[in-house]
């Protein structure tokens, strides 16, 4: 997984290797700073010589604001790298991310809900980001940190060094009992905390709903106890966590008296020759140093599993691979509308029952066929296989005469035009939202298509006609109008076949017949195949197809169906039930 | 969704563009209400805290005893008695116990503070937001709603456990150790004054520049999140229409810019830490440096006095630094806190209603209340005089000059008058926005009318308790809204004690229960918000089986049906048949074939009646509906 993470650094190696590269350089000089203090102090301050002590200072003082000053400019810079590498990573890692989204298949994007497809394009990208930044600066910080302190201690006096090694395992042990006990219970935590927010989320869009049937103490309630929930698991989580401050405390006093006790009694037993005061507090730094290098690499141990789950997340999509790719020499033009599907059986999921089954068909070029059928009677799944937006389980579709899987995708869809039923206008204006067809078109060829489906009267009523800005998801256009718009958008790209799918539920029925008409006398060479709840939608078509549970029920005119089929004439029957007489 | 405390980037120090409290001081006042609710603690905690600095203290002064006292002196002495260190080494043993255990403590105490504040401060904000009127969901985004129950309580988490325990801890540890600094040299700690004031600018520079680059990385951070989340929710008609190439174009160029703001915003905010630790060590060398000049040139401190000095520094300026980063998160927090008060201040749902619903007999020809139930409803309604009369809950509503507008000056109901009789079927048909919902809406008290009357058997409904207004009346909305829990807790959801066997007769009556049957745990098969494992016209027979298991006299179906295919529609429609039976219906419909059969059809165009009748009479009117029904308008 990490590898494939890594995969995203591309450019920004360089920042991620100087970053590291300068943390340790900082750290070493703040290593050395104590150093050159104790030597301040003991050959300079303690020595007390007079001038001669004085000038000792000036040159270890005037050395060590060098040093403090070389130290600043490596942290700064090591801090400049950190982001450029990380912020560099992220764009990287999002863009790799949106483009292996923007090659899935309909059965990838299925697999992964939209939502999640979301998160994991933006807050888990901004999680894995500064976890990166954190492994980039202070994961190489504290280490190094570590094992130069103890170097440093080392060299001073090895016996005092000692008491670190017996300090460190102590605290390190005590952090990770702290932090793994801590780090289940707070993943409980979240989880408990999706739940509310769950709980939250359903009372406000169904609030209308709560307060219909009077439930808000209900509500209140299920609230409630899931808030406990949260005050149990946080106290239990956080009286664990409470153990972290103390026990760091413990090693640092056990340190310094240690070191106090023992330091002292080696300076005065060797009157000052094996051990000086200054090194006597070079040592305390010292010890500090090395405690909290370890304090933050727990911190980071705690940070980095947190982000885990989020690299998880994105490693997933990154390893998905789109089902459907282009075949090795693709066919690049399609012959004509002509339409067959052979022995054709579908299920969205491998292994589990075929929802829709023993598919056999012929369409010619020019028809236009209507398809009717429940909900569930997986008529979009039918037309869905036609552009190769699913690739069939059994049998084979094919296009002029040729296995939509032969054909190079860009080549059929553009050729194969499908206005879906959960279909989204884009921010923009009404001519943008339109070129998505063609994005050549001209001014002339996006009015015509619109007047095709009349779409051209309402645009040009609006504010700005085809300037007027569309908001996100097309809100202030109505369900109507949007659907008319999505037409003439599938219309721009001048398709072989033309598919709608559910197109025209949302357009009044007289409209919807101008429609049908535009289409039959502009368009006569596309074959057309229209799926509509209302019949009236489908009743000029050549030939109506009757889905039922996934089969084709019956196939035949207007009339014939009326005649022979019970379903067809089941649904004519509950539309049209005593409108007839009045009209 | 901000679910993980405490993550992301945070601009270092304060600066423009940080959310200011509008109203400081009386959200510390009412926040100060909270925590004062648990005052014995809260003292405990300063104490501890207090306790646990001042050892800090004490062990920085302790390197002058150990080494003026006892290093020094003992160094040149043949033999060197230890008792006298070993006594001091131990009181500061005992003393760093002491500090020790009061820090675990007030770590340990503050838990329950923090977390039961929270809690209340949950509780109180959901209970309180289940009585606030329709209007206020109807106005407020729902995202901000959540974000107070998100990331506004968890900034508040952070203040309670952290921030304000630090800073009362830095600033009693700032105290003592300025006393300790000027007891040991007055000198040393003007120098220290003068750093730290200049070092306050080298923040204040740094703080300004990071919060206006984390500013624009966070605009730009909102466009590339919103493009992703608009294109990913169009994704399949990018597919469909090849647009991949372009779409990968646009967040490309949107990737780019915010990965300009955001190495600009990180690296101000990298560099703050390496500068202030460094700028730290500098100051401890000067200090050296100066305090060795003044040792040897004017033998103003000793050796011992210099080395507690510069621990004493380190203690000084860790901790200012420490108040200088808890203020941005203060700041934060109580912008947060006053965000989560506005919901607590906003008003309730008024309720001046003192008719309420009872069970209710007749005895002896006279309706009696009764703690049975009777499936017979009265209202009771007490008058002045003290007198109490019984009235047969039966659904005649009727409304009289109705005028209603969402805002003021902007009427959407004009003059309405409309009377539904007990088992009447009444549906509203006119274009979105004519007022077809609003009506409903006014029925149950979503929201008041402006002038008329609204009366249900009889009786004003400002006088009756709005939650018995209510439950006297059902409602099916096209949105369905199921709660996660199991398909019969969800249809339980009508009537919390409804058994089992009403639970599935009430689905029998919508059609629902042969798809229940159907589903791999029947009637305890989990329905969860995000899964989507219902189809929407199942999710709509649901709620009709609900609200047919809360059986109320009057049923409110406002698009009900609107997601099931006509063929479905039909089998449903039998079961609303049977559910609509006997009572009186109000009915919304988008598909003029389901409300063909109403007794009472009313044609709504801008808030005004413009028709009503029969299917048959508006049919022979040629009017509005006749246009409707034949097909030559188009309702939208």
């Amino acid at each position: 997984m990490l590898k494939r993470l890594a995969k995203s650094i591309r450019e920004y190696k360089k920042e991620s290797i100087l970053s590291p590269l300068f943390v340790s350089l900082e750290v070493l000089m703040e290593v050395i700073i104590p150093l050159l203090m104790a030597r301040l102090i003991d050959d300079g301050i303690n020595a007390n010589v007079g001038d001669g002590s004085l000038k000792f200072i000036a040159i270890y003082g005037a050395v060590l604001v060098v040093t403090t000053i070389v130290s600043l400019i490596l942290g700064a810079l090591a801090g400049k790298n950190a982001a450029k590498a990380s912020a560099g990573f992220a764009k990287n890692l999002r863009h790799d991310l949106y483009y292996t989204v923007q090659n899935f298949s309909f059965t990838n994007i299925d697999r992964f809900s939209t939502a999640s497809i979301v998160t994991r394009l933006t807050t888990d990208v901004t999680n894995v980001q500064h976890a990166y930044q954190m492994i980039v600066r202070i994961a190489f910080r504290s280490p190094v940190m570590l094992i130069f302190s103890l170097c440093a201690a080392f060299t001073i006096n090895a016996k005092l060094a000692l008491i670190f090694v017996g300090c460190v395992p102590v605290l390190g042990i005590g952090l990770y009992f702290i932090i793994t006990r801590a780090h289940s219970i707070f993943e409980r935590v979240f989880k408990t905390y999706d739940k509310l927010n769950n709980v939250v989320q359903e009372n406000l869009r169904g609030i209308r709903v709560v307060k219909s049937f009077v439930r808000e103490e209900h509500e209140s309630e299920k609230f409630e106890g899931v808030s406990k929930n949260i005050y149990d698991d946080f106290s239990k989580a956080e009286r664990i966590l409470s153990f972290n401050a103390p026990l760091m405390q413990f090693c640092a006093y056990s340190c310094m008296i240690l070191i106090s006790w023992f330091g002292a009694k080696i300076i005065i037993n060797s009157g000052g020759t094996t051990m000086e005061t200054g090194e006597l507090m070079s040592l305390l730094t010292y010890s500090m140093q090395v405690l909290m290098s370890l304090m933050m690499l727990s911190m980071i141990f705690v940070m980095i599993t947190i982000s885990r789950a989020s690299a998880e997340r994105i490693d997933e999509i990154l390893c998905e691979r789109s089902n459907i790719e282009n075949p090795k020499s693709p066919v690049m033009e399609v012959k004509d509308g002509s339409i067959s599907f052979r022995d054709v059986g579908f299920s969205y999921k491998e292994g589990s029952t075929l929802c829709l089954s023993d598919v056999d068909l012929e369409i010619k070029s020019g028809e236009t066929i209507g398809i009717i059928g429940g909900t569930g009677s997986s008529k979009s799944t039918l037309v869905q296989l036609i552009p190769r937006l699913y690739d069939v389980t059994e049998g084979c579709v094919k296009v002029g005469g040729i296995n939509v899987k032969d054909y190079d995708i860009k080549t059929l869809r553009d050729s194969v035009a499908m206005v879906l039923q959960k279909n989204v206008l884009f921010s923009g204006t009404v001519k943008e939202n339109l070129r998505w067809g063609n994005e050549n078109a001209t001014d002339e060829e996006i009015e015509h298509a619109c007047r095709l489906a009349q779409a051209d009267g309402f645009v040009k009523e609006m504010e700005d006609g085809y300037d007027t800005h569309i908001e996100q998801g097309g809100t202030n256009v109505s369900g109507g109008q949007k659907q008319r718009l999505c037409i003439a958008r599938a219309l721009l790209k001048k398709p072989k076949i033309l598919i709608l799918d559910d197109s025209t539920s949302a357009v009044d029925t007289k409209t919807d017949s101008l429609i049908q008409k535009a289409f039959a006398e502009e368009i006569p060479n596309t074959t057309k195949l229209i799926i509509a709840q209302r019949i009236s939608s489908v009743k000029n078509a050549d030939r109506i197809i009757v889905m039922e549970n996934g089969k084709i029920n019956a196939v035949g005119t207007h009339e014939e169906l009326l005649r022979t089929n019970d379903i067809y004439k089941e649904v004519y029957e509950s539309q049209t039930e005593g409108s007839e007489s009045d009209e | 969704m901000s679910r993980m405390p405490g993550r992301g980037g945070k601009p270092v120090g304060m600066g423009p563009g940080m959310p200011k409290s509008k109203n400081m001081g009386k959200t510390i006042k009412r926040l100060m209400g909270y925590i004062l609710e648990y005052k014995t603690r809260l003292i405990f905690v300063l104490v501890c805290l207090l306790a646990s600095s001042l050892a800090g203290v004490a062990g920085s002064m302790f390197l002058a005893t150990l080494i003026d006292d006892y290093i020094t002196p003992m160094i040149g002495s043949a033999v060197p008695d230890f008792a006298g260190l070993l006594k001091a080494v131990l009181t500061m043993a005992g003393i760093y116990v002491i500090g020790l255990v009061a820090n675990w403590l007030s770590n340990l105490l503050v838990i329950k503070m923090e977390q039961g504040i929270l809690k209340n401060v949950r509780d109180g904000m959901f209970s309180h937001m289940q009585t606030l009127p329709i209007k206020y969901f109807d106005t407020h985004a729902h995202g901000d709603i959540m974000s107070c129950y998100t990331n506004d309580t968890d900034t508040l988490r952070q203040l309670i456990s952290q921030s304000i325990p630090q800073i009362f801890s830095s600033l009693v540890t700032i105290v003592t150790v300025f006393a300790a600094m000027l007891y040991t040299s007055w000198i040393l700690t003007i120098f220290v004054l003068v750093s730290i004031f200049l070092m306050s600018f080298v923040t204040r520079t740094i703080g300004g520049k990071s919060a206006k680059y984390f500013v624009s990385q966070q605009e730009n951070l909102g466009d590339v999140n919103g493009y992703i989340e608009e294109m990913i929710h169009g994704q399949k008609v990018v597919k469909v229409f090849c647009h991949e190439d372009k779409s990968k174009e646009q967040f490309d160029a949107l990737n780019e810019k915010l990965c300009s703001s955001a190495t600009n915003a990180n690296i101000y905010a990298n560099i703050f830490m390496p500068i202030m630790a460094n700028l730290g060590h500098l100051q401890y060398v000067l200090i050296a440096v100066l305090g060795g000049f003044l040792a040897i040139k004017f033998d103003m401190l000793t050796l011992g006095a210099i080395a507690s000095f510069l621990q004493l520094s380190k203690s000084f300026s860790m901790p200012i630094n420490q108040v200088s980063q808890q203020i941005s998160s203060i700041v934060v927090a109580l912008a947060g806190a006053e965000r989560i008060f506005e919901l607590m201040d906003e008003k309730s749902e008024t309720d001046e209603g003192y008719v309420t619903l009872v069970n209710a007999e007749y005895v002896d020809g006279e309706l009696r209340e009764t703690s049975k139930h009777t499936g017979l409803w009265a209202w009771k309604h007490p008058h002045g005089s003290g007198e109490i009369t019984y009235t047969e809950l039966k659904g005649d509503v009727y409304l009289n000059e109705v005028d209603f507008g969402y805002v003021e000056d902007k009427l959407v109901l004009h003059d309405v008058s409309i009377h539904a009789a007990p088992g009447k079927k009444i549906a509203f048909v006119g274009a979105t926005g004519a007022g077809k919902t609003t009506i409903t809406n006014l029925i149950n008290r979503f929201y008041d009318i402006a002038d008329g009357k609204v009366r249900y058997d009889g009786i004003n409904i400002n006088k009756i308790k709005k939650n018995d207004l209510r439950r006297s009346l059902g409602i099916v909305l096209q949105d369905t809204h199921l709660f996660t829990g199991t398909v019969r807790e969800n249809i339980r959801y009508g009537r919390l004690d409804a058994t089992d066997e009403e639970v599935e007769s009430a689905a029998k009556l919508a059609s629902a229960h042969d798809f229940i049957m159907r589903l791999p745990n029947g009637y305890d098969t989990m329905i969860d918000a995000s899964s989507g494992s219902l189809s929407q016209g199942q999710c709509q027979l649901l709620a009709i089986a609900r609200a047919a298991v809360a059986d109320p006299p009057v049923m409110i179906l406002d698009e009900a049906t609107s997601s099931i295919d006509t063929r479905t529609e039909a089998i449903v429609q039998r079961g609303m048949d049977a559910l609509m039976k006997g009572r009186t219906v109000f009915v919304i419909a988008h598909r003029l074939s389901t409300i063909r059969n109403s007794d009472n059809i009313i044609v709504l165009e801008m808030g005004r009646i413009i028709e009503r009748g029969s299917h048959e009479e508006l049919i022979d009117q040629k009017g509005k509906y006749y246009q409707l029904y034949t097909g030559a308008f188009e309702l939208e």
